[in-house]
Formats: C-alpha cells, structure tokens, sequence
C-alpha cells in the first residue's frame, strides 16, 4: 500500500512536471503569440511593449522564463495573470468549490440513475421496455449539453419561472455553501441534472452490456446451482463483477470534469468554475492562467486514476499485488 | 425395485430459433436411484448436458420449450414454483461444471462462495458455516484449508479448483450429484485424481451421481450404469458390463473404438466415427445414426428404431440390426486388429 502511495506521487510529481514544460512550450513555439503585445492594448508604441516585456521577464531565455513562472507559481504563489493582471492562485481556489459543487453532486446523481437504469434495462431485457430506456439513454447521450442547459434556462428561468414548479429555482449564478446551503443547493438543482444526463446515458448503456455479458459467465450458472434468489445473483454475483468497468470509466470522467472538463455546463448556468476559468485563459493567450488551471487538471486526473486503481483492486481480487 | 431417486420421462427439450425448433432432446427417459452412479456419454450437442441442466431447471434461455415430466423424490419439478425449484438446487440436487476456471466467482473467496450456499439453506450460527467450509475442503483434499478458505478461484490450481467445486456441491449433502464432465478441463493426471475423489464422495455422502462426460474411459471405472446419447435421443442403455463387453448400437461401438487403449497388442491409428451428428431441426427420417452408420440398410432409412430391450435385462437399444448380426460386426469397429486375426 505504501509503495503504491509513494509510486503514485513519483509519477504524478513526472506528469505534472511533463505537463507543464510541454504547456509552456507550445505557447512559445506558436507562432503569432505575443504576450508583451497583447498586454499593451491598442497600438502600443515600441517602447511600450518593450518595456512589459521586461516588466513580465519576456526578455529572458526560455529555460529561466519557465523557472521564474514554476516560482510564482509553487513557492511565491504570487504569479500573475497576463489578462486580469491578478494573481493566478486565488483565482483557481475560488473557482475550485464551484466545479467541485457541480462536478460531485452531478456524479452522484448519474451514479445512482446510471446503476438504476442499466439494472432495470438489463433484468427488463426480452420486454419492451430494455429498448425503450436504451433509445432514452442514446438521447441522453447525444444531446448536447449546452442546448439541454439553454432549454432548462428558458424554461426554468423565464417562460415558466413563475409556475409553481419552478417559481423557486434561483437566478443563474453561484452561491457559496457556507454562505447559503439552501440556495447553493437551488442553484445547483438543474446543473446537476443537466450535467448528468449524459452520463447517466453513457452508463447506463455500458452497465447494461456488462451485465448481460456477466449473465453468461459460467459463474452466474454455479449461482444459480447453489439456489441462491434471482435477486442475489443479480445484485451479489452479476452487478459486483458488472461493477469493474464501471468503476474504472467513473474515475477518469470524474477527474476530467473536476479538471474543468464541466464547461459548458459552467458557462450556461453561469457557474464561474475551472471551466470558464480556463476557457477565458485559452481564448486570451493568458499562458499563467493557462499553465495553472492545467496543473490543476492534471493533479485531479492523476489523483482520480489512482484512485481508479485502488478502487479497481479492491473490486477484482485478480489485479491485486501478491 | 424401489421408487427411483429421479425418474425422467419423456422429455423433450427443444429451442426456438430463427432457423426453427432445435429439438436438443427428444424424448428421453431414464431413471436414477438412490446411492447409483450413472454416467451419461454421447458427443459435443448430444443433448446430455441440457437433460441434466433441465433436471435442475437451470436453462436461462427465454426461448426454451420443455415437453415431458422429471419426477424427484415423487414431486414433478417441472411443475414446482421458483422458490420450491431454488430449495432443491444446491440442497437436494447440486451440481459441478465441466471448467472449473470458470465457475467459481472470481470476486469471492471460496470460502465466502461456500458459506454462501450453506447460509442460503440452514439456519447456522456465526462462525458455524465458516467451520463446515473448512470441513468440506478438507474432505476435498485441499491442503491447508483453514488458510485457503481465504484465497480467491485465481490463486487455485485448476485441480484444486474442481475440488473446491466440488466442496461446493457437496456442502448440504445432497442426494443426487450432477457432475457435467468435470474433468474435461483438466489434465490427465488431475482427471484421476477427481474421478477418485467423485467416487471416494459418493461413498462417504451417499449421494447418486449423474456423470456426463463425452469419454467412455471416464465412466468405465466409476458408472454402475451408463446411457449413451445420440443427437437428443439414447440409443443404448445397460450396466456397466452390458455397455462394454456386449456393446448393441453401432454408435456405442465408435465410442469404443475410439478410446486410446494400452492394452492392446499393437499400436493402431485411434478410429473416429466419420461424419457429422445430424441437424437437429430436420432430422433424417428413419434412424438419426444411419448416414454416418457403416451398418445401415434399407429398414434404417424407412423406420425410426425404438429403444427397447433385445438382448437382456435391463440392456435397451435401439438398432434394427439383429443381435447375431452386431455381434459378428462390432468388433471390426472396436477392435479392428483383433477382428483381423479372427
């Protein structure tokens, strides 16, 4: 266990290191990318650009400019944004709860309805509706969620906000848990919802396959056999072992969405999450922003496949270290 | 006589599918007594496993069609409910399967796979089915028991896989043992090793057991009786003796002739029985062996032979050839070298 802890953080200390070098150099080797300039405003004079080139230590060479950034970033934790000219960490620490919000309540949801579906799918197989819940979940999965969220806004927000149903969903936007849980809890309500759609789609799908496929195995006979209930063997022998696959996409998608994966779903409900963080980063070339929010992404990816790999062993005795 | 243990009649299992109705048996009957040991022989799809598993009602297949009655101890099970069919599963019939790497859960502990199936049939008391588990593996020849009670299938051997297989089947002693070629899997060595346990077992538990196995040399040793199957059907039916000394149906004498023997004064090629089983949705009219039968005349295509007795007491057969007949042919099947010499 230990050896396993301690491999894990050599590798996440190599990825996170690879990571950043490889960020910090596709910015510099794409062409047309000009921090100084962009920094200056319109039609900066020579001078001008010059001099917040020295200013940000733009004039320096590559190696020292990556140390410098590596520095304000981990041990001044003073690094500053190219964009907003505010630090870089107290921007990502505020964004983090909201994406955690979003990301951890979503995956309760699409764990829960996910197992749900892909069971009833799977027992109701041969009937008419294993065919209907799969076509519901296909839909799930293909719509997009950007449209499914504008939707739920127009009709949450606005058309039949003052419907009873409705009439308590709060104004698109944030509120902290330890400022007001009932209102993070509304405001979070229907991104929640939205988010997991797709995933409880996708999952739902993938379970149903796994279990039938498990159906088959020579085990769930000797289940049988032993007459042991058709709801044992489902729940005890088909689902436990369903459950490996499961468990290990459930990791990474959990890990890339923390990662700022949940866009989208930030941007249409307003969330000021990792997301919108790093997309506002990419879309102004804020290479310091750029770089944290993808260490960041990166740490919750590692820490999720670790995780996976814990969690995978101690679900199939078989991969487990002798 | 008494009342038999099982008393299969009749029975025809058959699937629907896209092609037709897959008559996988077709009117069998058989029985079985208490403390016998009866082995079932036929080829890959003879229907052999399928009877067993029907006994047990273990088919998952929506589209399975049973016809026929299987009568334990006086009750027919094709007319039990669910709940009443699980009690007798594992408690009154229990079954080994043929891949013992297989079979076993691999996310379980056998002991926990074990205590599973006690706990599900008798009221024990903590600790008390952990102590019958060891029992059993101990009975099994598993060395260690109270350690491996606590390994998972993948860190057995595929032997000692089987044993706890059976550990398993035998856990709430059950009158009649299924083992369907259970040692198929295995290699030879290991294959004797649990035919002797099986038949170590069946002494001490008192169970009757139902071998299926493809291999007449399996159930030479341990089989008071044996039934040979031929595409859903039996074709010969006779003790131990009857089947390998007095063999009536020409499929029989192919199973024999094609076992590797030592015994024998020179080495020859192993004779196989040419041709494919036929299919089971059209079957030939007349007799099901005869476009692979060396021996087949004009009766065989027109009549379909029934299975009765010709030659003795309790030896059925069904072959329109006379017995004087086979005797004077079975042996150029079986024992070519020999019939060479004659």
């Amino acid at each position: 266990m230990l050896t396993f802890v301690v491999r894990r953080l050599v590798g996440l200390v190599a990825v996170l290191l690879v990571l950043s070098v490889l960020v910090f150099l596709i910015f510099f080797a794409t062409p047309g990318i000009d921090p100084a300039r962009r920094m200056a405003g319109r039609n900066p004079s020579q001078q001008t650009i010059a001099q917040i080139r020295h200013e940000f230590g733009l004039d320096r060479s590559l190696p020292v400019q990556y140390v410098l950034m590596m520095k304000h970033l981990f041990v001044t934790r003073d690094l500053i944004s190219y964009g907003s000219q505010t630090k870089v960490i107290p921007e990502i620490t505020s964004a983090a709860p909201v994406t955690f919000s979003l990301v951890i309540g979503a995956a309760v949801l699409w764990v829960v309805f996910s197992i749900l579906v892909g069971l009833a799918a799977a027992v109701l197989r041969g009937t008419v509706l294993d065919p209907i819940l799969m076509i519901l979940a296909l839909i799930g999965i293909s719509v997009p969620v950007f449209w499914l969220g504008e939707v739920v806004n127009l009709f949450t927000q606005s058309r039949w906000h003052g419907f009873f149903l409705f009439s308590w969903v709060p104004p698109l936007g944030y509120t902290p848990l330890t400022q007001n849980p009932l209102k993070w809890f509304e405001g979070l309500v229907f991104p929640w919802l939205t988010l997991s759609v797709l995933y409880v789609g996708f999952y739902a799908r993938v379970l149903r396959a796994n279990l039938i496929e498990t159906e088959n195995e020579d085990y769930i006979r000797t289940a049988r056999a032993k007459g042991i209930s058709e709801r044992r063997v489902l729940l005890r022998h088909n689902l436990r072992t369903s459950m490996i696959t499961f468990v290990s996409l459930f990791g990474l998608d959990l890990g890339v969405l923390i990662g700022g994966g949940a866009l989208l779903t930030e941007v249409v409900f307003g969330l000021p999450g990792v997301g919108q963080l790093t997309y506002t980063s990419l879309s102004g070339l804020d290479l310091p922003v750029i770089l944290a929010t993808v260490i960041y992404g990166a740490f919750f990816i590692t820490i999720a496949s670790a995780l996976v790999d814990l969690l995978y062993a101690w679900l199939d005795p078989r991969v487990r270290p002798a | 006589m008494a009342e038999p243990l099982l008393s299969v009649k009749d029975l025809k299992v058959s699937f629907r599918t896209e092609d037709g109705l897959v008559r996988a048996v077709d009117g069998i009957s058989f029985t079985v007594h208490e403390g016998e040991v009866v082995g079932i022989v036929g080829e890959s799809g003879s229907g052999k496993s399928v009877t067993m598993m029907s006994v047990m009602r273990l088919i998952t297949d929506p589209n399975v069609i049973y016809e026929g009655s299987i009568v334990y101890k006086g009750r027919d099970l094709m007319g039990v409910s669910r709940d009443a069919m699980r009690e007798v599963r594992g408690e009154e019939i229990a079954m080994i399967f043929q891949d013992p790497m297989t079979s076993l859960n691999p996310v379980y502990t056998v002991g926990w796979q074990i205590e599973e199936q006690l706990n599900e049939h008798y009221d024990l008391q903590k600790g008390q089915a952990r102590r019958r588990a060891i029992e059993l593996l101990t009975q099994v020849g598993i060395p260690k028991p109270e350690q491996r009670i606590d390994d998972y299938p993948h860190q057995f051997s595929g032997g000692m896989r089987q044993r706890v297989m059976i550990a398993l089947a035998l856990s709430c002693n059950p009158d009649l043992l299924i083992a369907d070629e259970p040692t198929t899997a295995l290699d030879v060595t290991i294959q004797a090793q649990i035919l002797e346990l099986i038949k170590n077992l069946k002494r001490d538990f008192g169970s009757a057991v139902a071998l299926i196995t493809h291999d007449l040399g399996v159930v030479a040793d341990i089989a008071d009786r044996i039934l040979v199957m031929y595409a859903g059907r039996i074709v010969e039916e006779g003790n131990k003796e009857q089947i390998f000394y007095d063999p009536q149906h020409p499929y029989t004498w192919g199973l024999l002739g094609s076992i590797a023997r030592l015994d024998r004064p020179r080495a020859r090629r192993l004779t196989a029985i040419a041709g494919q089983p036929p299919s089971l949705i059209n079957r030939p009219q007349g007799c099901s062996f005869r476009p692979r039968c060396p021996q087949a005349f004009d009766r065989c295509r027109r009549e379909d032979p029934q299975l009765t007795a010709k030659v003795g007491d309790g030896h059925l057969d069904a072959c329109h050839l006379s017995v004087e007949d086979k005797r004077a042919r079975r042996d150029a099947t079986i024992n070519p070298e020999l019939a060479e010499t004659a």
